[in-house]
């Protein structure tokens, strides 16, 4: 909403910049987007010039040679290109210095070899409006004005201030009006809060005089099928209008406003808008067939041809005007070519309806259309504003068109319903603030406001002004007009009683913070990546058919194909990542990545699962390459399995790696993760098509985790064990086995023979050689610790028990311990 | 003969004390106190000499080889520390040389950086930490948040939907409604969150992370909501910092109130450097946060389960962790957030 402060004026007018009275907006609810400044500067070098003498310029066809009365003694010879300029003419003149509306600062010049001192103006360069076919003439030597410009003798003299006679120059304020104040989106609804928030005086409504009268009007008629989505819809009709141009003032209204002027009528009718808020149509009623409107519903199906040239197709929940020939609006949206006026209307019908602001949001919605109309009445206007725009086009009509108004008033629907009071307790409004505002000050405020107040027993009895009735319904909201314009910097700043609150983080989510510190410990970085992802993302991971994970949740909307799915994996966000980074010369590539999947779940639908991943890759050397280890080894399961085992270990889950595979790993260096037997995610090497898919030739090692799974299994309270004071016995032993045994396997059978004193079992060496070993096996080296609780082992106990690891290797797993 | 003891102690004595290595002084050792040396032989033949002789000749050669050989033990150790000083002399190193690093630290992402300070300040402050599901009930993320059904954020346009009454949430408010329906009054709660809405410049991001604060109870006041923001603005902004609440509109708060923070990088809107600030554009406050008391038609969804809007109110808040981030560290990109480039991440966290 653009806010002209020459136009605010006439209504309320404090003492206040233009920047003070934003803050001073801003810190009572309506948003100040910006201030601007709209037209030319440095004014006093605009002046009214009277043209004394032009002839042709020597060296031009199409240039005048004017010497022109600026009122400074020696006339100024201007150079002008208008073909309008004659003797005697009142007129428009920059001189050098003026700053023009874009900035650029008017000099004397040469033009084809004579100087120019100053330029006689047209509109345009103004910013007054939009002609430029002639210079702006204010007087024509032959008493004859510009329509509707109150101008005298005494400011058209030579050398006056062109300030005085047009408005040249004025700060605009740029509001942004909240959904619930469509009252605002007026110029005088604006001077209505700037009133309240600054106790500046507010000027009588422009509405409160009527020209026009009540009762039927003769010759023209309007019915109404859908009440429901028009509750009030008003019209007059004017003879003897006269189309032309309107005059200097109210154009230049316009176009600070935004707004570009059109014709008298047309202007009319924005210029009402844009002072009431409340949109208005003009029909020409000569090309209104039957002289009848009807409003109905369209039906489906039915097209219309709108102001802008283009047919639009309705469907049975869009609201048309129509008359005997059919539509000929949309209703509160836009207007219909058929019966617009033009240039030889001389009979006007001018409609200003209140209408459903849901219903109008969706026609505007359904049909890509908006215009400034929709965008008010979508928002919900008030019966009575109709009638109160009404009165302000009839002054208007008859001052700048020349109209005569036909007497009678068409009222289809009536005001609004009747207002309603609100009481507004002192206890509430503390109780709710936290600070007091006295019960007088309340009254006070919401006067300012218009609201009527009357002392009740333990408040105050508030009526809403019917332009106020859809937003102040309860009395919370009066609590709100109140605190706004009191100050709400005035409240203290305290914290709540918290009655027995106490806050902290769920265990999940201290196990999240721990996990993802345990990874970045070893050296991996974050990343947050896009929930969204590519339909491809699937085929690019193999997955197939029947894999859950391709059944990703599509968005009906999504801004596009690359962000049209929901991901099922971290992996697609992971691998992206690594890609940027590697393209943008990184080597070394170790992410991880903790935050939600989404699944489809008939348990959860409509909704989704939602558990919460962890997910890793890491690309390139394992650790930091240094001057002493220039090629450190490279990433690969075993290095993904140290960091996913760190992290394991350290939430003291039971857990287990198998071998198994994922369409999207190398399927010899992959393996399934298991926590207390369930599989809980995978844990490997990416498949090496995968990878390049992703520009990536190197190893890329990784797992990805349900961390809710995990989490459902994390070790509770650690209890204390003694293990210091009595010492451990350690023991290294080669163990021989088939190849293909797992080490998992020999370890789980070594566990069981070792019995409750076998403390701890490590592999710390894997070694094949066909002649020290033998064809087909392989050597595990492991460590072994032995330990009772409450006392030192003998010799002769441990011997035993590597007796029996002996025994058991060789009976479960055809093994043997080699000679150390 | 006790002069010829006298005279060989004193030439064993010069050459222990010349000896410059272990090997020389194993030389000196057997040259006088080896089998075939002087010395010994000379205690050898004191039998054969006159008895009163004996005594003081035995005495004397004793004595001397005594001597010598304490001189050779403490010579010898001189000389192993010597030599041992001289290897690690030798064993020099390029102590300019880079250190040899543990395992390099990664990093956490900045916004999950600078989510857990925001969340450990409201803990402190009494509230715990909630979440909610992303893919949304149009009743959750709308209707029960008091949104009129021509609230523009509900259109296609701004709202990424998943069916007719399911969407990507566009805030974390939903949560609101769904903890009020798990858990009567008092509730103190965070929730903070992925959120999602149609937007793609420099300025926004289709996915960004919000958090959410809510706090109802029968006497919680606008008051304790400007105190609490105050407390947080200080524990993130420095505790200089002073806080506005500006009246705004949301549909789901009354009143509502967008919340400013004074600027931390100027005085009055002008740098140390004399210029406009250009974080709170001369202005001196910046917006943080959308904030306001919970409107009466929200507990009205949720009055079954202990909200009766007569007896208990409430304040709640909402606020994007990209933009405190931005503010704070200074990032002049929201796309940066989501790019992941290393560079970046390293230098947070």
């Amino acid at each position: 909403m653009r806010v002209p402060l020459e136009w605010l004026h006439e209504y309320c007018a404090p003492p206040l910049d233009a920047r003070a009275l934003g803050d001073r907006l801003a810190m009572t609810g309506t948003a100040v987007e910006r201030v601007e400044h709209y037209g030319v500067g440095a004014l006093d070098k605009f002046v009214v010039g009277r043209v004394l003498e032009a002839g042709r310029h020597p060296n031009a066809d199409r240039l005048s040679l004017c010497r022109v009365d600026v009122g400074d003694g020696e006339p100024a010879q201007i150079v002008c290109g208008a073909p309008n300029v004659r003797p005697g003419q009142t007129v428009a003149v920059a001189r050098p210095g003026a700053i023009m509306p874009d900035g650029t600062t008017l000099k004397a010049a040469k033009l084809r070899g004579l100087e120019s001192q100053g330029m006689i103006l047209a509109e345009d360069e103004l910013a007054i409006g939009t002609e430029h076919a002639g210079i702006l003439v204010l007087d024509d030597g032959d008493g004859d004005r510009p329509a509707g410009a109150a101008l005298d003798g005494a400011t058209l003299r030579p050398g006056a201030p062109l300030a005085e006679v047009l408005p040249l120059a004025t700060d605009v304020l740029v509001l942004e009006i909240t959904p619930n104040r469509p009252d605002c989106l007026g110029i005088y609804g604006v001077a209505r809060e700037v009133h309240a928030a600054t106790g500046a005086p507010l000027g009588k409504p422009p509405w409160v005089e009527d020209p026009g009268t009540a009762g039927a009007v003769e010759g023209a008629s309007v019915e109404v099928l859908c009440p429901d989505l028009c509750p009030r819809f008003t019209a007059r009709v004017f003879d003897n209008v006269r189309i032309g141009p309107s005059p200097p003032w109210l154009k230049a209204r316009l176009m600070a406003a935004g707004q570009r002027p059109i014709s008298n009528v047309v202007d009319i009718t924005n210029y009402v808008m844009l002072l009431t808020a409340q949109p208005l149509h003009a029909f020409d009623l000569d090309r209104v067939a039957g002289a009848k409107l009807v409003v109905r519903r369209a039906r489906p199906g039915e097209a219309v041809e709108t102001l802008d040239g283009q047919t639009r197709i309705l469907d049975e929940e869009m609201v048309v005007i129509t008359d005997a020939e059919g539509p000929t609006s949309i209703a509160g949206v836009m207007g219909g070519a058929r019966s617009e006026v033009a240039s030889d209307t001389t009979r006007v019908l001018m409609e200003a309806a209140d209408w459903n602001g849901p219903n109008i949001h969706r026609t505007s919605l359904e049909l890509g259309l908006r215009s400034e109309a929709s965008s008010r009445n979508e928002k919900q206007l008030q019966p009575e504003q109709a009638l109160e725009a009404q009165v302000v086009a009839t002054h208007l009509m008859i001052e700048l068109a020349g109209a005569n108004v036909r007497p009678g008033t068409i009222d289809v629907g009536g005001p609004g319903t009747r207002p309603i009071t609100i009481r507004l307790r002192d206890a509430r409004v503390s109780g709710l603030l936290g600070a007091v505002i006295p019960r007088g000050r309340c009254g006070e405020i919401l006067r300012a406001l218009e609201f009527g107040v009357a002392d009740a027993d333990d408040g105050l009895d508030v009526t809403v002004p019917p332009f106020r009735r859809a937003d102040v319904t309860r009395e919370q909201d009066l609590i709100e007009e109140v605190a706004r314009i009191a100050g709400l910097d005035r409240l203290p700043a305290t914290l709540p009683s918290r009655h027995g609150a106490a806050g902290r983080l769920t265990p999940r989510q201290r196990l999240r913070r721990r996990v993802a510190d345990a990874l970045a410990a070893q050296g991996l970085h974050e990343i947050v990546g896009w929930s969204f992802v590519a339909p491809d993302l699937a085929d690019r991971l193999r997955l197939p058919a029947n894999d859950d994970r391709r059944q990703a949740v599509e968005l009906e909307n999504p801004m596009s194909v690359d962000q049209s799915h929901l991901r099922t994996t971290l992996l697609g966000s992971l691998l992206d990542a690594a890609r940027y980074n590697r393209a943008h010369g990184a080597t070394t590539v170790r992410l991880f990545e903790s935050g939600p999947v989404y699944l489809a779940s008939a348990a959860r639908a409509p909704l989704l699962s939602e558990p919460h991943h962890l997910g890793a890759v890491l690309i390139g050397a394992a650790r930091t390459a240094t001057w002493r280890d220039p090629d450190p080894r490279q990433a690969d399961i075993f290095a993904a399995k140290g960091a996913l085992s760190a992290l394991l270990e350290m939430l003291r889950v039971p857990w287990s790696v198998e071998g198994a595979s994922e369409p999207f790993l190398h399927p010899g260096r992959s393996a399934a993760v298991l926590v207390a037997g369930d599989r809980v995610g995978w844990l490997g090497e990416i498949h090496p098509l995968v990878a390049g898919d992703w520009d990536v030739t190197e190893v890329v090692a990784g797992f990805e985790l349900d961390l809710d799974a995990v989490a459902g299994r994390a070790g509770g309270v650690a209890m204390y064990e003694d293990v210091t004071s009595f010492p451990e016995v350690r023991e290294d032993i080669a163990v021989v086995v088939p190849d293909g045994v797992a080490a998992e396997e020999v370890i789980a059978v070594v566990r069981r023979a070792g019995g409750r004193l076998l403390a701890a079992v490590e592999v710390f060496d894997v070694y094949r050689d066909a002649e020290r070993v033998g064809e087909g096996k392989v050597s595990l080296a492991l460590r072994l610790s032995f330990r009772e609780l409450d006392r030192t082992l003998t010799d002769q106990e441990v011997a035993a028990r590597r007796a029996a690891i002996a025994q058991a290797l060789a009976d479960k797993l055809g093994g043997s311990i080699r000679a150390a | 003969m006790i002069d010829r003891i006298g005279e060989l102690r004193e030439q064993a004595q010069a050459a222990i004390a010349a000896a410059e290595s272990a090997a020389a002084l194993e030389e000196v050792r057997i040259r006088y106190l080896g089998r075939k040396a002087d010395l010994p032989n000379l205690l050898r033949g004191v039998a054969e000499l006159a008895p009163e002789q004996r005594g003081p000749t035995g005495k004397a050669a004793n004595q001397a080889r005594q001597a010598l050989e304490a001189l050779i033990e403490r010579r010898a150790g001189e000389l192993v520390a010597q030599e041992l000083d001289e290897r690690l002399t030798q064993d020099r190193v390029d102590v300019t040389l880079p250190g040899d690093p543990l395992p390099a630290v990664g990093r956490l992402h900045l916004l999950t950086a600078t989510r857990r300070e925001i969340e450990d300040v409201f803990i402190g402050l009494g509230f715990n930490v909630a979440e909610g599901p992303e893919v949304e009930l149009v009743y959750y993320n709308f209707d029960a948040l008091n949104h009129d059904v021509t609230h523009p954020a509900r259109d296609h346009t701004d709202t990424f939907y998943v069916h007719d009454d399911v969407v990507l949430r566009t805030h974390t408010s939903p949560v609101q409604i769904r903890a009020m329906e798990l858990q009567p009054p008092p509730i103190y709660i965070i929730v903070p969150g992925r959120v999602y809405r149609r937007d793609s410049d420099l300025t926004h991001t289709p996915q960004f992370h919000q958090i959410e604060g809510l706090a109802v109870d029968d006497d919680v006041t606008m008051a304790d909501l400007q105190g609490t923001l105050l407390a947080f603005a200080r524990a993130i902004f420095g505790e200089e910092r002073k806080v506005r609440l500006r009246p705004h509109f949301f549909p789901f708060t009354e009143p509502s109130v967008e919340v400013d923070v004074s600027c931390f990088n100027c005085v009055d809107g002008v740098t140390a450097d004399g210029q406009r600030c250009p974080i709170c554009k001369g202005t001196s406050w910046i917006e943080i946060l959308g904030a306001g008391m919970i409107d009466p038609n929200v507990f009205g969804y949720v009055r079954e389960y202990g909200y009766d809007p007569e007896r208990i109110q409430g304040f709640a808040f909402g606020m994007g962790i990209e933009r405190i981030a931005m503010l704070r560290h200074g990032v002049p990109d929201l796309r940066l957030f989501y790019d992941n480039d290393i560079r970046f991440l390293e230098q947070f966290g």
